[in-house]
This record gives structure tokens, C-alpha cells and sequence, in this order.
């Protein structure tokens, strides 16, 4: 059984960077028998990440009104992203909840699927995360780590 | 009493960026189009202003995740230009390489993701992948052999980093390259039944009498170099650009208008490239075209995903003629130093001719920079299609008018992030 965890967005967007952020704790803390990836832009590069594995999880920024850093998880498995969370917000035509239909159309999204958003306060230029985006990384990696029933090495 | 009719596009979909339409009808007649990009001014050539000539091809790669390679290559000829080098031999052919990665990435992207959904009655290309997986999963395959060039080459899929002023910072090993080879032959039947399948679309009956524009190069079909012809009898070297185009501000976009000085609106992108090279196109290219029912020239814009079509077959046969023939370089650049001078330089990006324009100081540090996308050299084409598309498609209702609209735009691919420096529809019928 194998996992693939891929954070989604870009680095030099501010908290666009929150997936990335979020896969560069995980592998500097460890976590064995998964794979980690990043996405930047094109998702449909994510389909090629998702085959053979038998869980993903996403990890991506998002604006859906709430506080920022708060985080929603969001199972994907067996239902489409509902509309409102479905929003074109992607500049490279083809957005994240269309990558997740199409892979799961022609039968390559794995049995389990896990979207995790992170409410994100700033998309403005230059590296770095807002506060409280920095500040629900570590809540959202226990979280992961369960998902994965993965703990950090002893 | 007036009549009038207002069809209205908010947001564009299956475009990349922000922008607009907007149509008034009026008394039965279509009275103003309008191309309104909205997507908000990026100021790259104000910031590439101090930077050295070294940072261009890094900085300008960031206007587009889809057409990077473009900016790259403009930027460094420009530079070169400037700076008195000419990059030949290995090099020169690997930039071609890297090139056909990028013309296979985008074309099948639009092919399949964004404009053959339009021909087919579907909204989405989920909604194609449903009813028709295998050939979602063929137009998939095939964009992949385009991101294997651009990702060894380029050194990753998106924004590449490997291209500098000179060449490129590492030259992929020949096992490298022989890989790359093979997975490229295997992509050669689905490029040849990608244009085989969009052949038999359905395309509305609409041709119109188009200045084309492009590069042409005696001996090449174009990426990187040639002189920059029309249909219309214009034939100038990259330099002599400005004397022959001009930019303009019109209030409704964000983006410039570029027009011929002489003749007003033009056309560049497959269906120009095609028009002015057709006999440079690989055999197995053009046998393709020939197949599918294409004439020498197309002036069909809905049949551009047919010429995009071949033209993916001609990149992946050029890529491949390119690897079989690869000599390494031995070294990954030629140095280039700085002196103060003027670059003007034009590559073919896929939706079109890219213009660069750079002034550098003795330090090598730019001093101007100007950018002409491809889009924005279309946009004022794109608005008189629409007006006589619509013209006879006034009796349609406001959903299937503004379909159909969309559609038409999609036919040129805008990259609107590109050229704002894009879309909603709006249709006003008084």
C-alpha cells in the first residue's frame, strides 16, 4: 500500500506556498513508506503523481471565507469537490477539482483521497507564509501523520 | 423604437487569465465587440529595469507556466543580440529541442483539454474524458512526451531552469538524450491520430482574409529565427520590428493592441506559421495536413486545432531528427559578455510570434525592456472575427451566441496572463 502526499501551489505566492511548506516538514521530520511531492502549477501533472498509489493526500491554499490558517479536511474519495470549493482558481487552465474528476473518470484517482485546504491570507508575491498559515502547519501534519497512521521516528 | 440585445461572458472558461467579451447588438446588427482584459498589469518590463542581462530568460520565464520556453528564448537572442553573439551548431539545435517540448505541451493542451470539448458538445474535458477516455488518455500521453523534453532540457516541467544567455547551464548526457528518443517514437502514432480525430470536427463555415504574420527561415519551419514576414508582402528583419508595429492603449483591456503600421489588425499563431512555411513542415507533417484536407493555407480559425495538430506532429518529428543528430556541445555555453547596445529579437511561441525588445548599459544591466505577446498582437483580430462571426448568428439565442463566441476566442489560444500586461462575455442586444 503506498501513499503519496502532494502540496499544491507555489512557493513564491506567500501562502500559496502552504502545501509546499507542508512537504518540506514532513520530509525534514521523516515519514517512511511515503512519497512526497510538490505541485506548482499544472495540475494535471498531479494525475501522473497520483497512479499506482493506493492513498493521496492534497494539500493546496485556499479562499473560502474562513479565518485564515483554518483547515478543512475534505474526502474526496468517492464524491466530486462540491461547487463552491470547486471554484476556477487556477491560472493554468485546468483546476484542481477538475484534475480530481478527470483522474477519477478515467479510473486513475487512488480508493482513498484526502483533500486537506488550508484558508490562505495572502496570495500577494514573495516567499513566505502569513502567521497564521505558518502557525496550523504543525496541527495539519499530526493530522497528515494520522491519515497516514504514520508517527514521527523515535 | 431601438432593439437592442446584450450578450454578456463574465469569465471566460478553457482560457488561461482574466478577461472579458462584450457584444452589443443593435437594430438586428452587431454594433460593438469588445475584448476586455482585466487581468491586472504585471509590470515585467518595468522590473526587469536594473536587473542584469544574465536574469532575463529567469524573470521573463515567469510571465507564463505554458509557454515559458518562449520567453526564454526571446530573451536570449535579444541578449545576444545586444551583447554581439551568435549562438550556432549543438546549441542552437538543442534550443529547437527545447522548443518542440514546449509547441507539444501547449498545443495538446488546448487540443484536448480546452478546445476540442467546444467541438464536441461538452463543457469540460471531464465531461470529454467520460464519454471518450481513451482519447483523453491519448491526449495525455502525448502532452507527457512534450513535459520529458521540457523537464530534461529545461530542467523541470514548469518554468524551466536550465536556459541562460549563451546556451544552457548543463547539457543532458547521451543516454539521457536516447531515452528521451524512444519515448518520443512511441508518441508518434498519437500525434499522427490526434489530427486525424480533429479532422473530422465540425467546423463552421467562416473563413476571413487574414494579414498573416510569422517568422520565416529559409531552410526551417520556425521556432527560434528567421525574418518576420506577412501574406501581405511584409518581409523585415526582428530589428526593424518597432518601424513596422506599434503598440496601442485601448481603454477596455489592461493589455496593448499591436497593429501593423501600415495595415492595421494581423494575425500570427499556427494558422499564420502554416500559411508562410507550409513547404518547410516535416514530410510526415504535411502528409498529415494533405490527410486531414488541408490547402497550403488555412483561413478557418476553428480548423486552428487541426494546424495545431500538425504542428505537433512536425514538433515531435523535428525533436526527433534534432536527437538522432545530436552532436554534444562542448560546452553547455558560449560566454557572453556584456556590453551596452539594443536586442531586438522574435521566437514562435505557440500562440504566436513573441517580440522582445532590451537596451543594456556597459554593466550588462537592462536599462528598457518591452514585451510583445503574441496575444496581444491577435486581440484586435480576434475582435473583427467576432463582429462578422456573430453577424449572421444574431437569430441564435443568447446561451448558444455566447457558446459560440467562446469558442471563437478559444481559437487562438489567448494566453491572457501573457499579454497583460483576460475573459467574461457580455452581449448587449438593443
Amino acid at each position: 500500500m503506498s501513499t503519496v502526499i502532494v502540496g499544491i501551489g507555489n512557493r513564491d505566492r506567500a501562502d500559496d506556498g502552504a502545501g509546499p511548506a507542508l512537504v518540506d516538514r514532513l520530509a525534514a521530520a521523516g515519514l517512511a513508506g511515503v512519497t512526497l511531492a510538490v505541485a506548482p502549477g499544472d495540475m494535471l501533472s498531479v494525475l501522473d503523481l497520483l497512479d499506482g498509489a493506493s492513498m493521496a493526500i492534497l494539500v493546496d491554499a485556499m479562499k473560502a471565507g474562513l479565518e485564515a490558517g483554518a483547515v478543512r479536511r475534505l474526502d474526496v474519495s468517492s464524491s466530486p469537490l462540491k461547487g463552491e470549493l470547486n471554484a476556477f482558481a487556477s491560472t493554468h487552465l485546468i483546476g484542481l477539482g477538475d484534475a480530481i474528476e478527470l483522474a477519477r473518470t478515467l479510473g486513475r484517482l487512488p480508493p482513498r483521497v484526502i483533500l486537506y485546504g488550508v484558508e490562505a491570507r495572502d496570495f500577494t508575491q514573495g516567499r513566505g507564509l502569513s502567521g497564521p498559515v505558518q502557525a496550523a502547519l504543525p496541527e495539519l501534519e499530526r493530522q497528515i501523520r494520522e491519515d497516514c497512521a504514520c508517527t514521527k521516528p523515535h | 423604437m431601438v432593439e437592442q440585445r446584450t450578450i454578456k461572458v463574465d469569465y471566460m472558461a478553457r482560457v488561461e487569465g482574466e478577461g472579458a467579451l462584450d457584444i452589443l447588438i443593435e437594430d438586428q446588427a452587431v454594433k460593438d465587440v469588445k475584448l476586455r482584459i482585466f487581468e491586472p498589469p504585471r509590470f515585467f518590463e518595468a522590473f526587469l529595469r536594473g536587473r542584469g542581462f544574465m536574469e532575463a530568460p529567469d524573470i521573463t520565464a515567469r510571465i507564463c507556466g505554458i509557454c515559458p520556453v518562449a520567453y526564454q528564448m526571446s530573451a536570449v537572442h535579444a541578449m545576444e543580440g545586444a551583447c554581439g553573439v551568435k549562438v550556432d551548431g549543438p546549441l542552437r539545435a538543442l534550443r529547437r529541442l527545447l522548443y518542440c517540448g514546449e509547441w507539444i505541451e501547449s498545443h495538446v493542451l488546448h487540443i484536448y483539454m480546452l478546445h476540442a470539448p467546444d467541438f464536441l458538445g461538452k463543457h469540460s474535458v471531464v465531461e470529454l474524458a467520460a464519454q471518450h477516455p481513451e482519447i483523453v488518455r491519448r491526449g495525455l500521453r502525448l502532452k507527457k512526451a512534450g513535459n520529458e523534453i521540457v523537464a530534461l532540457l529545461g530542467g523541470r516541467e514548469i518554468h524551466p531552469i536550465n536556459v541562460r544567455v549563451g546556451g544552457f547551464y548543463r547539457i543532458p548526457t547521451p543516454g539521457e538524450f536516447a531515452t528521451l528518443a524512444e519515448k518520443l517514437k512511441a508518441a508518434r502514432d498519437d500525434a499522427l491520430a490526434t489530427v486525424a480525430w480533429v479532422k473530422g470536427f465540425e467546423f463552421p463555415d467562416f473563413e476571413q482574409d487574414y494579414e498573416f504574420v510569422s517568422l520565416s527561415h529559409p531552410t526551417e519551419y520556425p521556432f527560434n529565427e528567421g525574418r518576420i514576414v506577412s501574406s501581405r508582402g511584409l518581409n523585415i528583419d526582428a530589428r526593424d520590428y518597432h518601424d513596422h508595429f506599434a503598440e496601442e492603449h485601448v481603454p477596455h483591456s489592461t493589455a496593448l493592441h499591436c497593429r501593423l503600421k501600415a495595415r492595421g489588425h494581423y494575425k500570427v499563431g499556427p494558422l499564420a506559421r502554416y500559411a508562410l512555411n507550409y513547404d518547410l513542415l516535416a514530410p510526415r507533417a504535411r502528409q498529415a495536413a494533405q490527410d486531414a484536407g488541408l490547402g497550403r493555407v488555412c483561413r478557418n480559425p476553428f480548423q486552428s486545432i487541426v494546424v495545431r495538430a500538425v504542428e505537433t506532429v512536425h514538433a515531435l518529428e523535428e525533436a526527433l531528427r534534432i536527437l538522432e543528430r545530436a552532436e554534444r556541445p562542448e560546452k553547455p555555453f558560449v560566454e557572453v559578455r556584456p556590453r551596452a547596445g539594443r536586442g531586438l529579437a522574435a521566437t514562435e511561441a505557440p500562440r504566436g510570434m513573441l517580440h522582445h525588445t532590451y537596451e543594456l548599459d556597459e554593466q550588462g544591466r537592462i536599462t528598457f525592456a518591452q514585451i510583445i505577446p503574441p496575444t496581444s498582437q491577435n486581440q484586435a483580430t480576434i475582435e473583427a472575427d467576432l463582429r462578422r462571426f456573430i453577424a449572421p448568428r444574431l437569430h441564435l439565442p443568447d446561451d448558444q451566441l455566447r457558446w459560440q463566441c467562446e469558442q471563437a476566442v478559444r481559437n487562438y489560444d489567448p494566453c491572457i496572463s501573457c499579454s497583460t500586461h483576460f475573459l467574461k462575455l457580455n452581449v448587449e442586444r438593443r
